[in-house]
């Protein structure tokens, strides 16, 4: 239940929401437990929550790494559980 | 998976076998997405025989207790009553029934779409269930904050939060679960840090904050088993990439400020002080326990079910007289095998098959 996936912002709305891209679908999430948030950030979603900022190198490499939890488990594309 | 990590993986596996020598370990795991990644990559087949990983009350959907599950359907079978939940909790027997079974349920993904529901439906009451560890919470405590300063009349939340320290404690304390490190959640550490599990240190027990993928856990297996052999007792964080040591602050003070402590019951293991959140004052109007008349009733557990024994790592799931018999995903009799995340599930599907 508190699986988590890395996506990517694309764009900060003024409604306490962004756009973040998880291998090409977009879709919006909350930033009201975020703060310093920047268009480009890597970070960990759940539940339709942005959770965590990440570091940019380590969201690649988790990115390649959970494709494959992904092919494995038949889990959380779009961030669903 | 990238060559060079199946070659990491491999030499790990080598050297926490050099490294245990027939020393009997067993490490406990407390996140049911652990519980999942352990067993869908088969890591305990790279472990050696004397290394035991065994999984804690990790699942908040099968440590919730029936009779918070039956409260909850007892709402859902109220006329103008709509009960919102994450789908894991749909299949868990209460009573007799289930959620699923009850009259008015809608699953949601985010917490959010429970908000956009009362609005929607302004004849009906919304009830979000408020499932999950610390790494939910603050979403549930967020919403609340929002729907309290937008005055919705119509919307509230049945508070069934755990917190996972209390359950460590016990866990410590209970000699019979002979625990010599934990595997400890990094989704829950991502929000309270690795700080809030460095009471370990003073308790004799060591732990490490894991990822997710194959290479993590192993990588994490590996840095505890060291830390036990060489007699160290910390806590350390192989989740650098998403973990920090006070976690996200925000998210986290989010909890305290709509909810406080209280004891709470869980499912086969019993009350456990302190390990519960109830919903503060100032926020009751938001609280079903408060809004609703209906009275929990006592329920009992499905005979022979031993979900709380091997929640506490003192069972397995085939020392269960039901286990693969009476009791199969598709006919569960217990919490821990309808969950995916939940113990006997995952046995069921990745030891049986
Ligand atoms: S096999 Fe079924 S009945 Fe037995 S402990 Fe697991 S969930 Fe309970």
């Amino acid at each position: 239940m508190c699986l988590a996936i890395p996506v990517q912002v694309k764009e900060i709305k003024n409604n306490n929401r962004a756009v973040v891209d998880n291998n090409g679908v977009n879709f919006e999430a909350s930033t009201n437990l975020v703060e310093n948030l920047k268009v480009g950030d890597f970070v960990l979603i759940h539940a339709g929550f942005i959770i965590e900022i990440l570091t940019r190198d380590d969201a690649r490499e988790k990115l390649a790494l959970l494709e494959e939890f992904y092919q494995k488990t038949g889990r959380g594309k779009n961030g669903r559980e | 998976m990238a060559e060079s990590d199946k070659n990491k993986i491999k030499s790990l596996a080598d050297a926490i076998r050099d490294l245990v020598d027939d020393t009997p370990i067993t490490l406990m795991e407390v996140c049911g997405t652990h519980t999942m990644a352990i067993a869908r990559y088969g890591i305990k087949s790279l472990l050696p025989a004397s290394l035991d990983i065994v999984s804690g009350p990790g699942c908040p959907v099968c440590v919730t207790s029936a009779q918070d599950i039956q409260f909850a359907i007892d709402l859902a079978n109220q006329k103008d009553c709509l009960v919102a939940t994450f789908g894991d909790m749909i299949k868990v027997p209460g009573e007799s029934s289930n959620l699923g079974s009850a009259q008015n349920v809608e699953v949601v993904y985010s917490p959010f779409d429970a908000l956009e529901m009362a609005r929607q439906n302004p004849g009906k009451e919304i009830v979000l269930l408020g499932l999950g560890f610390e790494t939910t919470t603050p979403l549930i405590a967020s919403l609340i904050k929002s729907a309290a300063s937008s005055n919705l009349g119509n919307f509230s939340v049945l508070p069934m939060h755990k917190l996972v320290p209390p359950a460590l404690k016990l866990l410590v304390a209970d000699h019979d679960s002979k625990l010599d490190g934990f595997i400890l959640p990094g989704h829950v550490s991502a929000i309270t840090g690795t700080g809030y599990f460095e009471f370990l240190e003073t308790a004799g027990i060591g732990g490490v904050v894991s990822g997710f993928t194959s290479l993590d856990i192993m990588e994490s297996i590996y840095v505890l088993i060291a830390d036990i052999i060489a007699g160290r007792t910390r806590v350390l964080n192989n989740y650098e990439r998403v973990v920090r040591k006070n976690g996200n602050p925000k998210a986290f003070n989010l909890i305290w400020e709509v909810y406080e402590p209280e004891d709470s019951k869980w499912r086969g293991i019993g009350t456990i002080p302190a390990s519960g959140l109830h919903i503060k004052d100032k926020y009751e109007d938001l609280d079903a326990n408060c809004k609703f008349e209906l009275k929990k009733r006592e329920v009992e557990e499905p005979k022979g079910c031993i979900c709380g024994e091997i929640l506490m790592g003192r069972k397995k799931p085939k020392d269960c007289r039901h286990f693969g018999k009476t009791c199969t995903p598709l006919y569960p009799v217990g919490p821990c095998m309808v969950s995916s995340e939940g113990t006997c599930a995952a046995w069921y599907k990745y030891h049986k098959e």
